[in-house]
């Protein structure tokens, strides 16, 4: 599944970084904590969080994911889109909250 | 054992936005080299702690990648304030990272036990009012 089908599926808006909609998903993976992220997730995660500053630009480069899911509808940060068009990593934006979005990609077949 | 290169970048006290850029920049490098994705991905975790660690907590300092044709060596090393206690700063879920780093979501007690797990070699060192040197090796 590519993100471009995610955002299909959960009817997600698309924030910053459109250039990597190809990219694969593999996995999900949702925490705030950032060194707990940056320890447990897998290259090609969506990952779900609240964070809305740069570094999660940063963490989602470093660690290849495959994009951000940002829910509730959070505003993000202008320079955290920037960063994230540079780095064509998608942020996208969910009216859904965290949970709601994990039971939503699991019904999509995406397994952790 | 030789030394074919080494880098070295400033990292800013305080600069959350630019925070991470060292560890991204070293990534590249190893990339370029033809590192392995498995032996990239526990340099990039373990310096992008040291470098957070001196953007949250130190007055300032530098990363340094040293690469050896068997190895490579990250130096993270800052100018203050230092580490009161080394051992409770290793201790899993100890913090003492302010208020509106752990709204960021750091400051979670992680960054120093994820260095360590994630490099062959760990070595830390600390004056009080001069220094915190953080020195990790990963073998390819």
């Amino acid at each position: 599944m590519k993100v471009r089908d995610l955002i299909n599926s959960l009817n997600l808006k698309i924030l910053a970084g459109e250039k990597g909609l190809e990219k694969d998903v593999k996995g999900v993976y949702c925490c705030d904590l950032l060194s707990w992220v940056m320890s447990h997730a897998k290259s090609q995660n969506a990952w779900i969080t609240v964070q809305i500053h740069t570094n999660i630009v940063a963490i989602a480069s470093l660690l290849e994911l495959s994009c951000i899911i940002i829910p509730e509808n959070i505003e993000v940060e202008e320079n955290t889109l920037e960063k994230a068009n540079d780095e064509n990593i998608p942020i996208l934006q969910s009216d859904l909250n965290s949970y709601q979005l994990c039971v939503k990609l699991n019904q999509l077949g995406i397994d952790e | 054992m030789q030394e074919l290169l080494s880098v070295k970048y400033d990292v800013e006290s305080g600069d959350f936005i630019r925070g991470g850029e060292a560890s991204s920049s070293i990534k590249k490098l190893l990339q370029q080299l033809g590192i392995k994705a498995d032996i990239i991905k526990r340099i990039c975790v373990a310096c992008y702690e040291a470098e957070m660690n001196i953007v949250i907590h130190s007055y300032g300092g530098y990363i340094e990648a040293k690469i050896f044709n068997n190895k490579v060596e990250i130096i993270a090393k800052d100018r203050g304030p230092g580490i009161e206690n080394i051992d409770l700063a290793m201790k899993e879920g100890y913090s003492t990272a302010p208020e509106y780093a752990r709204e960021m979501g750091f400051g979670g007690g992680m960054g120093l036990p994820n260095m360590k797990k994630s490099c062959d070699e760990f070595y830390i060192d600390s004056k009080m009012g001069e220094y915190t040197e953080v020195r990790m090796v990963v073998y390819f």
